[in-house]
């Protein structure tokens, strides 16, 4: 393997500059929603008592369980040890860090009293996973943020195998804590099973691994470096790989709810009567999400073209946002069951009257502040790229070679 | 001369002062001993343990006057429609502190009707997973919000097993002051806890209901008429699976 070398994104300044732009655009657009929101109150948003958690979770939870994930590139390389995933790393934190205070601050923006952030961080209840994960996150932000020094900085390489350690063990506990905020809910039927964790982590590696081959071969591509067939195919067969995992757990997750007569109303409204949930599950979710891009990935042709695997990456982004929204709001849109032998005929408050699926109808600003959260992740790589030496001058297949890694 | 001049600066600055001092505390002083009359002066213990017992075959089929009972107790009926808001989106975005259910029995076809509110569990799963501590048992039972540590996560509404809890959709121009409350923040019944801290006995609702299918006490007080009906009619909770040891208890479902 021969050395690799570092160098800023070069691509030409009215380029750069109208891509952000275009991105600041989009953040002023999203802020503005934001502001909207907060100003009015959720009345202006689809959210209402019933459905309490909507599109700006389905985007934050997304982009915070894909932040966890962004990092795995960087730790097949330290923890490990294959030495061809090493040049990934730097993006690889980046991108993590990047990922998660996009989601963070749609998560905040969302709160009904946002401006209490410092009430969030300074009283604590630690029964709660939510007070655990404000540790989790901010601790996530420190440590990536030293792991990144001890790749960049000669005099810190010591420290690079153990923070890599660090880092890849706390983003397990991370998105542990990410699935377990729906894996302890003992209320709702489509939540409060342990599987939630493990598979909010499968869902990270793939989701995470899709947005770095994006961002990769973009930042690749517009500057003209070179991105050899060797890593390149590696990190699509390792994406199919991780997908056909998320399906694994998605098989699993339901086939233990089937079993149990309890669960049997709650299966049929995601697999069966629950419309807009049901089709998303299964066209949006399994079909494109899961199915589609393990067949380009895998397949001989499209596998080993650029086109099937930027296709392929992008079906497992839409997807993963499609399976958040089943997730959040498909549990939260199926009736709670409080009167499990009973049927509700008439109620004063939506209780699902004969088991009628709660009502959401999302809005656009909660739309614009979900978007808003990608275009910050993005805007801060671009400029972090742009200034210091996060990408590899080359990823060519002789730079790269496999046969050491 | 300038003795006597200093002498009177003194004696003016010192009643002055006095007069300030006298304007100042006085008020809290008698605050003070008016608010040391009233029962909540004193520490909320757990010797007591408040609680509903609701007789779901005396709840009227049809009848409500337990939700608008509350609704005014608690300036709920004050929360105006937004502006621009639709009325079936809005119909779901307002507060409600009790609704009545009418349920059905699968296999009996039976069919009662009851007002749900929230249970006060003993191990409330609101509290569990409010991040900040918001969400509190007090010592006597009652869960409520603490208004000022409340960030609007909504954690607890989804934690909720029985949809108790409101979320402040828009911005609340009139309140009580019984009830402060404004918008981003989440809100449940409290059993009108600014009665029990003034002495009252009873609960808007049970005032309300005429039928007599509500009754409010202590569950801790074996002489109580909540503690001596528990003992006497056979009760249940809803979710008992869960194992929360509700706070109110249901007759007759």
């Amino acid at each position: 393997m021969k050395k690799i070398h570092y160098r800023e994104w070069g691509i030409e300044s009215p380029r750069y500059w109208g891509l952000l732009a275009v991105l600041a655009a989009i953040l002023a657009v999203s802020g503005l929603a934001a502001l909207y929101m907060e100003h009015e109150g959720h009345w202006v948003t689809g959210m209402n008592n019933q459905i309490v958690w909507g599109i700006p979770h389905v985007f934050a939870i997304f982009l915070i369980v894909s932040a966890s994930g962004a990092l795995n590139v960087a730790a097949l390389g330290s923890v490990f040890g294959k030495h061809i995933y090493k040049s990934l790393g730097r993006l690889s934190g980046l991108l993590a860090m990047a990922l998660l205070v996009g989601g963070l601050l749609v998560l905040v923006l969302d709160l009904g009293q946002p401006t209490r952030l410092i009430v969030a961080m300074t009283k604590y209840n630690f029964k709660s996973i939510f007070a655990w994960n404000i540790y989790l996150y901010v601790g996530f932000l420190a440590i990536v943020a030293v792991y990144l020094y001890t790749m960049m900085e000669r005099k810190a390489q010591g420290f690079y195998k153990p923070m890599g350690l660090l880092a890849f063990v706390w983003r397990l506990i991370l998105t542990t804590g990410t699935g377990s905020i729906f894996g302890f809910i003992v209320a709702r039927q489509g939540y409060d099973v342990a599987i939630m964790a493990p598979m909010f982590i499968i869902m990270s590696f793939a989701y995470g691994l899709a947005i770095y081959i994006l961002v990769l071969m973009y930042t690749f591509k517009a500057d003209g470096r070179e991105l050899g067939d060797k890593l390149l195919f590696r990190l699509k067969n390792l994406l199919g790989i991780f997908v056909a995992a998320v399906f694994y757990f998605v098989l699993a997750y339901h086939l233990t709810k089937l079993y149990g007569t309890k669960n049997h109303e709650f299966e049929a409204f995601i697999l069966r009567d629950g419309g807009i949930y049901t089709t998303l599950f299964w066209v949006g979710w399994v079909l494109l999400g899961l199915l589609v891009p393990m067949g380009i990935v895998f397949h001989p042709a499209l596998g080993k073209s650029r086109g099937g695997i930027i296709a392929a990456s992008l079906l497992v982004i839409l997807g993963g946002l499609v399976s958040m929204y089943v997730i959040v709001i498909g549990g939260q849109a199926f009736p709670l069951p409080m009167f499990p032998d009973k049927v509700i005929i008439e109620a004063g408050f939506f209780d699902g009257v004969n088991g009628a699926p709660l009502h959401y109808a999302p809005s656009l600003p909660e739309f614009l502040l979900g978007i808003g959260g990608i275009a910050v992740a993005l805007t801060a790589t671009f400029i972090a790229v742009r200034m210091l030496k996060f990408l590899p001058a080359s990823l060519a297949d002789d730079v790269v070679d496999p046969h050491h890694g | 001369m300038s003795d006597k001049i200093d002498q009177n600066r003194r004696n003016f600055v010192s009643t002055a002062g006095k007069a300030a001092a006298a304007t100042v505390v006085a008020p809290g002083v008698l605050l003070h001993t008016l608010a040391s009359a009233e029962p909540r002066a004193e520490a909320v213990t757990s010797k007591v343990r408040y609680g509903l017992l609701i007789d779901t075959t005396k709840c009227a089929d049809g009848c409500s006057d337990c939700v608008s009972g509350c609704e005014k107790e608690n300036g709920l009926d004050l929360i105006k429609k937004p502006e621009g808001a639709d009325d079936y989106e809005w119909e779901r975005q307002r507060p409600r502190w009790i609704r009545t259910v009418k349920v059905k029995d699968r296999l009996t076809g039976h069919v009662s009707q009851l007002p749900m509110m929230c249970q006060h569990c003993e191990y409330p799963p609101c509290q569990d997973v409010c991040p900040t501590g918001a969400s509190f048992r007090r010592a006597d039972g009652i869960v409520m919000v603490d208004r000022h540590l409340c960030i609007g996560c909504r954690y607890c509404m989804m934690a909720c097993p029985y949809k108790a809890r409101s979320f402040i959709h828009e911005e609340i121009e009139q309140k009580p002051t019984i009830a402060p409350r404004g918008k981003g923040c989440v809100e449940s019944c409290n059993l009108c806890v600014h009665r029990r801290d003034n002495g009252g006995t009873t609960t808007a609702c049970q005032d309300a209901c005429k039928h007599g299918a509500i009754l409010f006490g202590d569950l801790n007080d074996p002489n109580s008429e909540i503690a001596q009906a528990m003992r006497e009619h056979n009760n249940t909770q809803l979710r008992a699976d869960l194992k929360l040891n509700t706070g109110v208890r249901y007759r007759g479902i």
